[in-house]
């Protein structure tokens, strides 16, 4: 058996390396296009209510959130306990949504396909909701959202 | 001599997979997965600046008050009865009410119309549900409550999909879906509907 006379280097062979960076390429690119960056820092602590009958929030260009709780922890100090609205990055009065969705509305290509999701804690009294209902309504925003999450 | 070779040597890549998983560690702590998830509703249009008081004559037959006080707590009032109720009774009795299947005359009342791929149909299409809410009352409850009535209308037509197309309401056809929507309409009002009749408060 001359031509199997190979024992003198049993070196185990290294794994070949080189597709690795296109693995990780490949998840890579998974996880830019499923993320959506967040674009506001909340100002205001909610918990959604839950409900069963809830519907997915499908085009992302055309939504635009409205905050409405109590302020952060840290925010306390200044701004008091009581129930706030939050536009963007900021705290609002009720009246100012007007220009908030037509400000928003602005960027839309497809404008009357615009919805406003309503992200508002529990405890919310709906006096506020009415309000901001009522605004949404004489700015011409009438496909609304009850931000909530699924429960059974 | 030393021009033998002339390799052109290779880019040194072991870095990029070291690059790539610091940008794929970066969306991952930066990613958000989860996709927003709530109730969808519609509100009405704007009332016109000269319009003063939309009156809008509604026989009380055809009304069904939910109402929130201030703690909450729910009061469900039609013809038939009133009182106090409970989260889980508002979807059957919303059901009960918008069907009238034996056609009473205390619950709404029914027309024929005459809807594509239907045919002639007895509907309740001028039914309203009025929504009444107090300033103080908790939003969990409003919700809870619009949340309700929009699987009472979803079971209605579900049921009404099944016995007409065989299949559950998502799996149709968008006319038939239009079809069942006219059969099974939302009238749902959050304003204080003028009645011409007699009524309590």
């Amino acid at each position: 058996m001359a031509g199997f006379k190979k024992k003198a280097s049993r070196e185990i062979p290294e794994m070949n390396t080189s597709s690795l960076p296109d693995l990780i390429f490949t998840i890579l690119f998974f996880f830019m296009m499923v993320t959506t960056m967040r674009e506001v820092t909340l100002k205001v602590k909610f918990t959604t209510p839950a409900g069963t009958e809830l519907e997915k929030l499908e085009k992302k260009s055309v939504v635009s959130f409205i905050y409405v709780g109590p302020p952060t922890d840290n925010l306390r100090a200044q701004m008091g306990s009581g129930t706030r609205i939050q536009l963007n990055d900021r705290f609002a009065e009720t009246r100012e949504i007007i220009d908030f969705v037509a400000a928003e509305r602005q960027g839309m290509t497809n404008q009357a396909e615009q919805v406003i999701s309503i992200k508002a804690d529990q405890g919310t009294q709906m006096g506020y909701i009415t309000d901001i209902k009522e605004v949404l309504r004489k700015s011409w925003a009438l496909r609304i959202n009850y931000s909530a999450t699924k429960r059974n | 001599m030393a021009k033998k070779k002339k390799k052109m040597p290779s880019l040194n890549t072991t870095s990029t997979a070291d690059i790539s998983f610091m940008l794929l560690i970066f969306f991952l702590v930066t990613t958000s997965m989860d996709t927003d998830m709530g109730l969808a509703r519609r509100l009405p249009k704007p009332p016109e600046p000269d319009q003063e008081d939309a009156t809008m004559d509604i026989k009380s037959r055809n009304i069904l008050y939910v109402r929130l006080n201030h703690l909450g707590e729910l009061w469900i009032e039609d013809e038939m009865n009133r009182g106090f109720s409970d989260f889980k009774e508002l979807r059957n009795r919303v059901k009960e009410f918008v069907k009238n299947e034996q056609n009473l005359s205390k619950l709404p009342e029914k027309h024929v119309k005459n809807i594509d791929l239907l045919g002639q149909c007895f509907v309740t299409d001028k039914h309203v549900i009025s929504v009444q809410t107090d300033r103080a009352t908790p939003y969990d409850a409003y919700f809870q409550v619009q949340n309700e009535l929009v699987a009472a209308y979803n079971e209605l037509r579900n049921e009404l999909a099944k016995q007409k197309f065989g299949r559950e309401l998502q799996y149709l056809k968008k006319e038939e879906i239009d079809a069942i929507k006219k059969y099974y309409p939302q009238n749902i009002s959050e304003a204080e509907p003028k009645k011409y009749q007699q009524g309590g408060q």
